[in-house]
């Protein structure tokens, strides 16, 4: 399966601007399908980015975070051609890993 | 769901199938239960009460352990009216030093902590995502800094609300 997690990593020199944009359905639980069921909830709950082994952002997010959800933050360091990684876990106990190389 | 006494074939099939829903179950927290501890050696654990706790208050007592005063040094970026509820996309920096955390709560919505961000040293306090909003609210930035918490607010209008989405 194609990754769900696309990241840009781009370094000024003295930081490095992370925006990231992941595949995830982000299901609240409060939402009816078309034949009036309840769609359970379904989201990412933490997501995180390391670099160099440490983390540099960790997002815990709730069930009101958009479908396909998408984060912007920035870290000071980060050398061009690096690697940065990320990864998610959702409710459901599913992962996901990546790895980006910073421009 | 309905059972039939009369179709055998079928009962027999859903039993089946629902064995393989069980087994998938089970195999997915296996691989949750063996993620969780790498995660939380690697940082904080996820706020789960915080997210289930109903007004922003209550949710920012259950995350912190304490209450916020209003700052001017923290600034939200968000849109006067959002037209789709469903997509809103709000932003917050500061100009407050020794952050540790940022987390958006939006008052109106079932449960009204959206988001909570780990800022470690050397990493800008500043962060951008979108969020849900169920009905038009105020949206409340919390930045803890130096151990203290911080808030600021802004009420964004929404047209279409974001349960739908």
């Amino acid at each position: 399966m194609a990754s769900t997690i696309r990241v840009r990593a781009t370094s000024s020199g003295e930081t490095t601007e992370v925006q990231a944009l992941i595949q995830h359905p982000m299901d609240s639980g409060f939402v009816k399908d078309a034949s009036g069921n309840l769609i359970p909830p379904h989201f990412i709950q933490q997501l995180t980015f390391e670099y160099g082994g440490k983390p540099v952002f960790v997002a815990d997010w709730g069930p009101a975070v958009s479908k396909d959800p998408y984060v912007k933050f920035s870290f000071k360091g980060g050398k061009k051609g690096d690697d940065l990684k990320i990864s998610w876990v959702d409710n459901k106990g599913a992962t996901d890993t990546s790895t980006a190389k910073i421009q | 769901m309905t059972y039939s006494l009369s179709g055998g074939v079928d009962e027999t099939r859903r039993l089946i199938l629902k064995g393989a829903a069980l087994v998938a179950l089970v195999g997915i927290s296996g691989i949750r239960f063996g993620l969780t501890p790498a995660l939380a050696a690697a940082n904080d654990k996820y706020p789960e009460d915080a997210f289930k706790v109903k007004g922003p208050d209550d949710a920012i007592k259950a995350l912190y352990g304490k209450t916020a005063e209003k700052s001017d040094k923290v600034k939200m970026d968000a849109p006067e009216i959002a037209e789709n509820g469903a997509v809103v996309p709000i932003g917050v920096t500061t100009t407050l030093s020794d952050v540790t955390s940022i987390s958006i709560l939006v008052a109106e919505n079932p449960n009204a902590l959206a988001a909570s961000y780990v800022i470690p040293a050397g990493t800008v306090p500043s962060v951008a995502n979108r969020l849900k909003m169920a009905k038009t609210s105020n949206v409340i930035a919390i930045v803890e800094a130096g151990g203290k918490l911080y808030s600021a607010s802004k009420e964004v209008k929404v047209t279409v609300g974001g349960c739908g989405g």
